[in-house]
């Protein structure tokens, strides 16, 4: 499993990747392979708020439904449209062609509260138990 | 918190699913391989090529004697009585309401021999009912554990099964048996499944599953198998329509209700539930079971409100994002008078009503 170090990563399986003052944001590949094969995302609106540890939208495989919590506060200002016809590419790509939405941050000390990858990865082996 | 997991049953396959790294799941009391590959990937496979499923968990009861097939008719609503040897038949056990207790599949070995295969959830509630309404004239035996059952499904199923059986399987039709083997070792291959694609479905010693397992296994190396869970099972089946018991036929549901009239012969003698469903025929059927489609976008699942102009009028029993169909399907129950292919209804999505249009049945149709 892959955990790029430039990222930063949210307890709830969430990636954040900083330019500027803008953020991608997607889900883990630890994420989407617990999920198996994602078959509907919906996402917000572009020029939503989003608010970090909230809901912002939703992941769908075959048996269930994950919420997407936000590791970052801000507004949105990209969605990934191509996922609407093609889900699988979080499941194929999560930390690229798989990203979610593009957020505006708000308030970037937010990211000092996120995981690096060697903490997030730590944390998920604790998960397992 | 891991799900406590001591008191599951598992199949005489589970130390293979593990080593092949399926991710599992628990259902109906049971610890079954969910995924191997990924479920779409399967669901293909199943449909282009060939795939194999575990599907020990389903129950296995004898019913013998000289009166069993009268016992059998008291039992299931479908007609025993045309049955040969070596036939099977798509049946459904009622309790005295009408409601359906379980969907069955009947096997004839002898007339005086016959074999229903159950639903794993089912399997102590239906062996015990027989106990009851029929036991006094034939003998009930539980040999759910001493079977295991795979279902080889695909196109390229007979192929595959052909290199490891001496049977002649063109020559066993749709829903016929034969007691035959797999290299040597003892096992029914019956033309039956679950996917609406041909193949068998192979009861063997519960000791021999691995090996049997194993040599299907490898005989099918050259078009590539996978191993198929139930993941694939269940995608597959929707996209034909076939209902799950649980889903979309429970005991609070009648085959007239369930679309499945076709397996109710009232002309036969007296089965459990008769008079109860003769009763809902003519007093007129509330609900029915339907298939739609999405016209907006959104996965139904079970237990989604179903609407008709702000009127709630149903509810989803089943819903899946559609692998070879490409679309969002579902099955659910409406009031009759919203049954018909075409109507538009909506369905309430955390809280969205989305548009969706009722289909026929199967989704799914081979080209």
């Amino acid at each position: 499993m892959d955990f790029p170090k430039d990222l930063k990563y949210h307890k709830e399986h969430t990636w954040v990747k900083v330019e500027g003052n803008r953020a991608l944001i997607g889900i883990t590949d630890h994420a989407q392979e617990e999920l198996g094969d994602i078959v509907y995302v919906e996402l917000p609106e572009r020029g939503s708020d989003s608010e970090q540890d909230e809901s912002f939208g939703t992941v769908e495989s075959a048996k269930a439904i994950s919420e997407l919590f936000a590791p970052i506060s801000g507004r949105v200002v990209d969605i990934n449209e191509d996922l609407a016809d093609q889900p699988e590419l979080i499941n194929d790509d999560p930390y690229d062609s798989g990203w979610l939405v593009e957020i505006e941050m708000s308030d970037p000390s937010e990211l000092d509260s996120l995981l690096t990858a060697d903490t997030y990865k730590k944390y998920i082996e604790e998960e397992k138990g | 918190m891991p799900e406590q997991k001591s008191n599951l049953k598992r199949t005489p396959l589970y130390d293979i699913h593990k080593g092949l790294g399926a991710k599992m799941t628990t259902f109906a009391g049971w610890e079954m391989p969910l995924e191997y590959s990924g479920i779409i990937d399967e669901h293909l496979t199943v449909r282009r090529a060939v795939g194999l499923f575990d599907v020990s968990h389903l129950g296995k009861i004898e019913v013998t004697g000289p009166k069993a097939l009268d016992a059998v008719q008291v039992a299931t609503t479908n007609d025993a009585s045309i049955l040969s040897d070596g036939q099977v038949q798509y049946s459904l056990s009622c309790d005295t309401f009408g409601g359906i207790m379980d969907d069955v599949t009947l096997y004839r070995f002898s007339e005086d021999r016959f074999m229903f295969c159950v639903n794993a959830a089912n399997r102590e509630k239906i062996f015990n009912w027989l106990g009851e309404n029929i036991g006094s004239i034939a003998e009930i035996r539980d040999k759910s554990s001493d079977l295991a059952t795979l279902a080889l499904q695909g196109p390229l199923a007979q192929q595959l099964l052909q290199k490891v059986c001496d049977a002649e399987l063109s020559l066993i039709r749709y829903y016929r048996f034969v007691l035959n083997n797999i290299n040597g070792i003892e096992a029914i291959l019956s033309r039956t499944g679950y996917t609406g694609e041909e193949g068998f479905e192979i009861y063997v010693a519960a000791a021999a599953a691995e090996t049997v397992w194993e040599m299907i296994m490898d005989a099918g190396k050259d078009v590539r198998i996978r191993p198929c869970g139930l993941g694939a099972r269940d995608s597959l089946r929707l996209e034909m329509g076939y209902t799950l018991y649980g889903n979309d036929i429970t005991e609070e549901t009648t085959p007239l209700e369930a679309c499945l009239e076709r397996f109710v012969k009232f002309q036969k003698q007296s089965f459990i539930g008769k008079e109860a469903l003769l009763t809902q025929a003519h007093e007129g059927i509330k609900k029915r079971l339907i298939g739609f489609e999405m016209v907006g976008r959104g996965i139904p699942r079970s237990h989604y409100p179903i609407h008709v102009e702000g009127r709630r009028i149903g509810e989803v029993t089943s819903g899946e994002s559609s692998p070879s169909v490409g679309k969002f399907i579902g099955m659910g129950y409406v009031e009759t008078q919203f049954s018909n292919p075409e109507t538009k209804i909506e369905i309430e999505i955390r809280g969205k009503m989305v548009e969706a249009v009722v289909v026929k049945r199967p989704f799914y149709k081979k080209t």
